[in-house]
């Protein structure tokens, strides 16, 4: 059965391990409600579209392209932005590779390798190349970002 | 001993604000009693406006106006003012603003602009830059003759040149006739997108006292400021644009981008604060992007395979409005030749007006599209005098005492290109061949490409410093550079940590532009950022050093030129012991009495462009440059004949940029260009459908390298040091871009034996291209 939804709708998110209260539009994607009303800005709307991941958070361990998701089916969900991993062994490979230039799409690749080498000890080149290739990056030319998740694979 | 930061590895300084997700760009920002606008965008490439129907929007919950073109319907621009901010009368390329609604919300105003009536009447439309100079083309800008431009551009009223750069040197007619090898070529490209992951905004507010606030994503905030006051007369201190970090810029965030159009809206309520968003289509083909080329080369040789004469014809696809595109084309001019030595050249370079989406400034900057027509012809030449490209471009590369298109001279800061072509040779394995064969269907293939660029800015273009202490004797550097990822703000710091020996750590650095507090600084546009802000950066330690000796003199009862800055002191050279702390000095000093002297410290420094001169229009003569940067790149490929599909394995730069101040930094911008540079080749540009409406708006149809599709880099530099240049600099930040088309294409024409004479180089052009180069024969 399609469960509809009419009005505002007030729901719950947990976010960062955070119970959020939160008013929201059946219409609204879970990067609207991050960006607009959690002030959790970390994603980023690049696209809208799902073509560029600059948006990317976790659900339940797992990325997804938090435009491409609508907010009030997230409840019931562990959500975790870019504001949720703190000093983990990719965002210090980050900095220490030069993984980033401007940052914009950097929050969403972060995300996206972070769940790659938590699904994976030891990822091979094919593995991290199907899962970072769903984000886009126009600063880099991507030698750092790959520098970066060897290094953490290199330290395990 | 000295301690020396100059030519290190140091650490980007946001490095932490961007991994964590806390860098703040525009769209991040907070503002209270924000309005939102949304903007209606023409369906059309040409057509006529014949009534726009805007009442039922005004109706709309939460709108507060709605504006169309005659609300302020004046032609605006930086070079060439050519383009109203909402259509007045005609609209003249798909997806250009035609109306706009400013509602309490986003979401109030995208539901009331899809309200708004318009009925157009379609025109025949311009599909080309070569059909624009046809005599049966529509005139797309009647009234091209009233508009205002800069000296050195030069449009052609009642036609649809926007812009003819003329370069007249030597005697090419005469080298035409002695000629012992002669190639004619044409090449093409669409336009396309610079796809800065972040989208463009701006937030405009007029204040209560006529205060204008603009917040950008802006890489030229003075600009902004000042174009806003001469085309709205507004005293330019009445306004202040401010600049935060921004998402990827590439060129496409220089000039006036949505300011003046925010600018109005907010006017239009009373001066209440207003935001602009493009979503990802609009920002791909409402505001400007890449311009298209369409190039006529021929190029004449001796017996002993030197470059005799070039004779150029370059047709800059501009699209609707040719604001910027007009100086791209005068660069393109200014470079013609690539870099090599070219006695005799005619070259006449068009920017021409089509029913494309506009062009701006692209990194490379005119240089990346003459490069790959220039390039491929030097391949195609190799090819007619059966040599080695690579010893043809080593016999042909410029070097010192040579002169450029415009008869500047190459002076002694001139870099080693011949030292390049051979590292990039080494690099790629060029000894191995141009093609080797693997098996039945794949071959490798190398091509090479050159690069030099110049930028193409004002002659009195200018940045500026100032230094400012806390009382921990750390330092503060004010500068209005944009940070766009490339990475200056971490170079001045090494610069300023060096002049004034103080540990990195204690020299902060201002992230945000704001063009009230900041020392004036044209663009951060041009790879001119380190060159510019260095000079001045060094010079306002200078001044700081000066003062704090000279409070020290006093104190210490010595001459101030006994006296070191150095470890946040500043003592006797000859006897260190005897000394003062910075920080007992920087604030004023203090007498143990309470007697204060010297005041706080402020150095200030500036720097402006020396020596450059507008051009000749007939001759072209002139000194436009105020430095080059040399370079040879270079592409190893695996191609598949039966399906005509490739991946590029390896990539290589050697470019000669001068002392390179800190070398992870200059490498991430060079990989990052040489991607850019690749993707621009391999697949991207509009594609347009009969009626030039854009059919690949959308990253998805879009197509720019993903991860995965990047090559191998292989990065090298030589530094013959820039005389005038920061401890020897040169810019580096778009250079990396412009010789990787070029290289591309040539080895994709090495693997299928075929000239390949377009772009992008997607399997369909490539087999398109092999065909009818068959059919030729």
């Amino acid at each position: 059965m399609m469960i509809t939804y009419k009005g505002n709708k007030e729901i719950s998110l947990k976010i960062n391990n955070e119970i959020y209260k939160v008013v929201v539009k059946p219409n609204e994607t879970l990067l609207n409600i991050l960006r607009d009303k959690l002030e959790l800005t970390g994603p980023k709307a690049g696209c809208e579209n799902g073509d560029c991941g600059a948006c990317t958070v976790l659900i339940n361990d797992k990325p997804f392209k938090s435009c491409m998701a609508l907010a009030v089916e997230m409840e019931g969900n562990d959500i975790t932005t870019i504001e949720g991993l703190k000093k983990t062994e990719i965002q210090k490979a980050f900095i220490d590779k030069e993984g980033y230039q401007c940052g914009y799409c950097t929050s969403g690749f972060i995300v996206n390798a972070y769940a790659l080498l938590d699904k994976y000890k030891k990822p091979n080149e094919q593995q991290i190349k199907e899962w970072l290739n769903s984000n886009l990056c126009r600063c880099t030319g991507y030698e750092g970002i790959e520098r970066a998740v060897n290094k953490v694979i290199d330290n395990r | 001993m000295t301690k020396s930061f100059v030519g290190k590895s140091i650490k980007r300084n946001d490095g932490l604000d961007k991994i964590s997700g806390d860098q703040k760009y525009l769209d991040d920002l907070k503002f209270g009693g924000l309005l939102y606008a949304s903007i209606l965008s023409s369906p059309h490439a040409h057509a006529e406006i014949l009534n726009i129907d805007i009442k039922e929007a005004e109706n709309s919950p939460g709108v507060k106006r709605v504006l169309t073109g005659d609300y302020h319907p004046h032609a605006m621009g930086l070079y060439l003012g050519d383009k109203p901010p909402l259509a007045v009368q005609k609209v003249r390329y798909y997806g250009e603003p035609v109306a706009a609604v400013i509602a309490k919300s986003k979401a109030d105003a995208e539901k009331a602009v899809q309200k708004i009536r318009v009925k157009y009447k379609k025109l025949n439309s311009v599909s080309s830059s070569r059909e624009s100079l046809k005599k049966e083309a529509p005139i797309l800008h009647q009234n091209l003759k009233n508009y205002n431009h800069i000296p050195d551009v030069v449009p052609q009223p009642n036609s649809n040149i926007a812009n003819l750069t003329k370069i007249r040197k030597g005697n090419y007619q005469k080298a035409a006739k002695e000629a012992k090898y002669v190639i004619k070529e044409k090449f093409k490209f669409p336009p396309g997108d610079h796809v800065a992951m972040e989208n463009r905004s701006a937030v405009a507010e007029i204040k209560a006292n006529g205060d204008v606030q603009i917040y950008s994503t802006t890489q030229a905030p003075f600009v902004v400021k000042e174009l806003l006051a001469f085309n709205f007369d507004i005293p330019t201190g009445k306004i202040n644009v401010i600049a935060p970090p921004i998402g990827g810029g590439f060129g496409g965030k220089a000039g006036l981008q949505l300011e003046g159009l925010a600018y109005i809206l907010s006017k239009s309520v009373g001066g209440k604060p207003v935001k602009i968003v493009n979503k990802r289509e609009d920002d791909m083909v409402s505001s400007p992007g890449h311009i298209g080329l369409e190039a006529n080369v021929t190029i004449t040789a001796d017996e002993q395979a030197n470059i005799t004469g070039m004779d150029l014809q370059y047709y800059f696809d501009a699209g609707a409005y040719a604001d910027y595109a007009v100086n791209v084309s005068r660069a393109a001019a200014i470079s013609a030749t690539g870099p090599y030595r070219v006695d005799n050249l005619n070259c006449d370079s068009y920017c021409l007006y089509t029913n494309h989406p506009f062009a701006t400034a692209y990194r490379g900057f005119g240089h990346i599209e003459l490069a790959y027509v220039i390039e491929r012809s030097i391949d195609i030449l190799a090819k007619k005098i059966d040599i080695d490209p690579v010893k043809l471009r080593l016999i042909n590369a410029i070097s010192k005492g040579d002169t450029t298109p415009t008869r500047s001279l190459m002076d002694n800061n001139t870099g080693d290109l011949k030292a390049c072509i051979n590292k990039t040779a080494e690099l790629i394995n060029w000894d191995q061949g141009s093609v080797v064969k693997i098996d039945n269907d794949k071959v490798i293939a190398r091509g090479m490409g050159l690069l030099w660029k110049s930028p193409a800015m004002p002659t009195n273009t200018d940045a500026g410093a100032i230094l400012t202490f806390n009382n921990d004797g750390s330092v503060n550097l004010h500068n209005s550079i944009v940070e766009i990822g490339q990475g200056t703000k971490t170079a001045l710091r090494q610069i300023v940590a060096e002049k004034l020996q103080m540990p990195l750590n204690k020299v902060h650095i201002t992230s945000e532009v704001n063009t009230k507090t900041g020392p004036h600084d044209w663009a951060t546009a041009a790879s001119r950022s380190l060159m510019m802000a260095g000079r001045a950066a060094i010079n306002a330690s200078e001044d700081a050093i000066q003062q704090l000796k000279n409070t020290a003199a006093r104190v210490l009862r010595c001459p101030v030129e006994d006296l070191t800055v150095a470890e946040q002191k500043v003592f006797m050279t000859d006897e260190p012991n005897i000394f003062i702390k910075v920080r007992d000095l920087c604030l004023g000093y203090v007498y143990e009495n309470g007697n204060a002297i010297g005041g706080q410290i402020i150095g200030r420094g500036n720097y402006i462009a020396r020596k450059l001169s507008s051009m000749d229009p007939k001759t072209g003569e002139g000194r436009p440059a105020l430095e080059w940067t040399l370079g040879a790149q270079a592409v190893k490929i695996e191609f598949n004949l039966r399906n005509y599909s490739y991946e590029i394995k390896k990539a290589a730069s050697t470019m000669d940029v001068g002392k390179v101040i800190n070398p992870d930094l200059a490498r991430g911008q060079v990989t990052g260009a040489m991607a850019m540079g690749l993707s621009f080749a391999r697949s991207e540009g509009f594609s347009f459908n009969s009626s030039n409406l854009v059919q690949n708006d959308t990253l998805r149809d879009y197509k720019i390298l993903r991860y995965g599709e990047h090559p191998n880099y292989y990065v090298e530099f030589i530094e013959t040091p820039q005389g005038d240049g920061p401890f020897g600099a040169r810019g580096l930040g778009e250079q990396g871009v412009i010789g990787m088309p070029g290289a591309l294409a040539n080895a994709i024409s090495n693997a299928v034996n075929q000239e390949i004479k377009e772009l992008p180089l997607i399997p369909e052009l490539i087999y398109k291209n092999v065909k009818e180069g068959h059919n030729d024969d």
